[in-house]
């Protein structure tokens, strides 16, 4: 048996509103140990603040609840901020959404992996440059020298994600949360990511929680994938068994992508039906 | 409408669009794929006049362009960013966003206009006096879209106008993408790492690689697996896999 890496129970939560208060995820219960969970679901379903509650970072106004939210048996909600502190960006890693926020803009790409390797692996500078250098390569980085001493602005879209992907890599965590890793990138660079992230699972004995929008990508990686609709998981499936999907919502979230064998003139688009609420 | 022929794009120590020629008829749509990196935006970029250090020719409706573009071609011509968020200004209303290309072109009706827009983009009015965060992503990606429409342009280009947004609301800006070319007559010259999403809306595709615009191919010929590049063909390979249950 693998270790349980994160441990939730029952977790809600909460923003006020003038309306009062407005439920943004709904007693969702989880557990992760080595392996590949993937969470999908649309825009504004919560799979970003679920994710980000295991290092307890959330907008400050949010309201959290839970019968039991643990990192490696560490009480995430009663923990002290300083425990959390050494675990986040060293023991578990967060690829953030949008690379364009995460990445400072005045530093080149290799100070700034350099920095991560460095606050975690206590280096000197020139292993950390070598290191940051076969990180960029270990992200299918063609010209690792060049993109090391570019700032953000000078790389293209899929070039400043990678960077970040590299960064997160760097203190060698034990958990990663990887907020739609690989949207900017084509399909053969994406295989390599995930097939870079599938290696550390297995060698490192990593966890992996790949949150994405595009459900045939996330089930045909991931081990076991939930469904997020409104703040809750409606559905939980084995990789294997997504033709299988049983809700409407997922069986939508399938129906609306454009397919290269099977084209269609016209897009369904989602139709909600409010009993999904329920 | 759209001639690009031995187009060379140089930065300091990248060559990063290399001999790329390509035309795209009026009405029709023309998608750039290809791996990370490969020059795609750049292309883009040159054309739509954002980067001036080029080589080569390229025309819009048989007219040579030069390195600074006239106020009467961003009239013509307009680009709708990946990113939503960056393309709009966050302490600008939809309306003031709405509003801003028709006063620069010196366009009336400025009310009815806006209305139409957003009717067109399937926004409710009541979006109309918010600020970019009080909307989700496909909103705000539509109003991008109503705001490069508002100067009535004949040619849109699109750098990956989808992938910031979840599979629903891509399925609705690309119905809407394809409704506006066949009232409007739109030309598309659109950038995506999606294949299916290129397939989708533009009968024929350039593939990048390096710099290169490696094989151009219909739709078809893709869909049907015609492919004579063994860079189109893997990244055939790796959508088409996905897409089989
Ligand atoms: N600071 C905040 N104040 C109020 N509501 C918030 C705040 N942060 C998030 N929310 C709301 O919580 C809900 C869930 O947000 P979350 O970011 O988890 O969505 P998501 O599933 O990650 O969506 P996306 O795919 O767009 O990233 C959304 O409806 C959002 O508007
Ligand atoms: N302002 C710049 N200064 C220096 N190099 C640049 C600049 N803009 C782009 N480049 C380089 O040009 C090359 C092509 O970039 P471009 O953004 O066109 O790629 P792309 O095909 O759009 O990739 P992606 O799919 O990742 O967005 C890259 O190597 C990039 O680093
Ligand atoms: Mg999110
Ligand atoms: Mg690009």
């Amino acid at each position: 048996m693998s270790p349980v890496l994160v441990d939730i129970a029952n977790l809600s939560i909460a923003f006020p509103t003038q309306q009062g208060l407005s439920l943004a995820v709904r007693e969702v219960s989880l557990t992760l140990g080595v392996e590949k969970l993937g969470i999908v679901g649309e825009s504004g379903s919560g799979k970003s603040l679920t994710a980000r509650s295991i290092l307890r970072l959330l907008p400050s106004n949010a309201l959290v609840t839970a019968d039991r939210m643990e990192f490696a048996g560490i009480d995430v909600l009663r923990a002290r901020e300083a425990e959390l502190r050494a675990i986040r960006g060293r023991r578990a890693g967060l690829i953030l959404q949008d690379p364009k926020y995460a990445l400072n803009p005045v530093m080149t790409a290799g100070e700034q992996i350099s920095e991560a390797w460095r606050a975690h692996r206590k280096g000197t500078r020139r292993q950390a440059r070598a290191a940051a250098l076969d990180l960029l390569a270990q992200v299918q980085i063609r010209d690792p020298e060049r993109v090391a001493r570019s700032y953000p602005h000078e790389l293209s879209g899929g070039m400043g994600q990678r960077v970040m992907i590299a960064m997160m890599l760097a203190p060698d965590p034990e958990l990663l949360i990887a907020d739609e890793p690989t949207s900017a990138l084509d399909a053969t660079v994406q295989a390599e990511i995930l097939r870079l992230l599938e290696a550390l699972v297995s060698r490192r004995g990593m966890g992996l929680i790949l949150i994405s929008h595009d459900l045939p990508l996330v089930a045909h990686f991931c081990d076991r994938v939930v469904v997020m609709y409104a703040g809750r998981i409606v559905e939980e499936l084995g990789a294997a068994d997504l033709s299988h999907a049983r809700h409407p919502y997922t069986r939508g979230l399938i129906d609306c992508l454009p397919t290269l064998t099977h084209p269609k003139s016209r897009l369904p688009v989602m139709v909600r039906d409010p009993a999904w609420l329920a | 409408m759209i001639e690009v022929e031995g187009l060379h794009v140089r930065f300091d120590d990248v060559h990063a669009v290399n001999n790329v020629s390509f035309a795209v008829p009026r009405g029709s749509g023309f998608g750039i794929v290809g791996e990370s990196g490969s020059g795609k935006s750049t292309v883009l970029r040159a054309f739509s006049g954002l980067n001036p250090d080029w080589t080569g020719t390229m025309r819009l409706d048989g007219a040579k362009l030069g390195r600074q573009r006239e106020k009467q071609f961003f009239r013509r011509v307009q680009m709708v960013f990946q990113d939503p968020y960056g393309s709009l200004h966050p302490r600008q209303t939809v309306d003031r966003a709405l509003s801003e290309p028709l006063l620069v072109h010196g366009i009336g009706d400025v009310e009815a206009r806006i209305l139409r827009a957003l009717a067109e983009v399937a926004l409710p009015p009541s979006v109309r006096f918010r600020y970019p965060h009080q909307l989700s992503g496909g909103q705000r990606q539509r109003v991008a879209i109503a705001r490069a429409l508002m100067a009535e342009p004949e040619v849109l280009l699109l750098d990956e106008p989808t992938s910031a947004l979840d599979v629903s609301v891509q399925a609705e800006v690309l119905n809407l993408l394809a409704d506006l070319q066949q009232r409007r007559g739109l030309t598309y010259l659109m950038v995506s790492h999606n294949l299916a999403v290129v397939a989708h809306l533009c009968p024929m595709i350039g593939v990048m690689l390096g710099g290169e615009m490696v094989e151009q191919l219909s739709a078809d010929d893709l869909r049907h697996n015609r492919i004579a590049h063994a860079h189109t063909a893997a990244l055939r390979a790796l959508s088409t896999e996905l897409e089989e249950p």
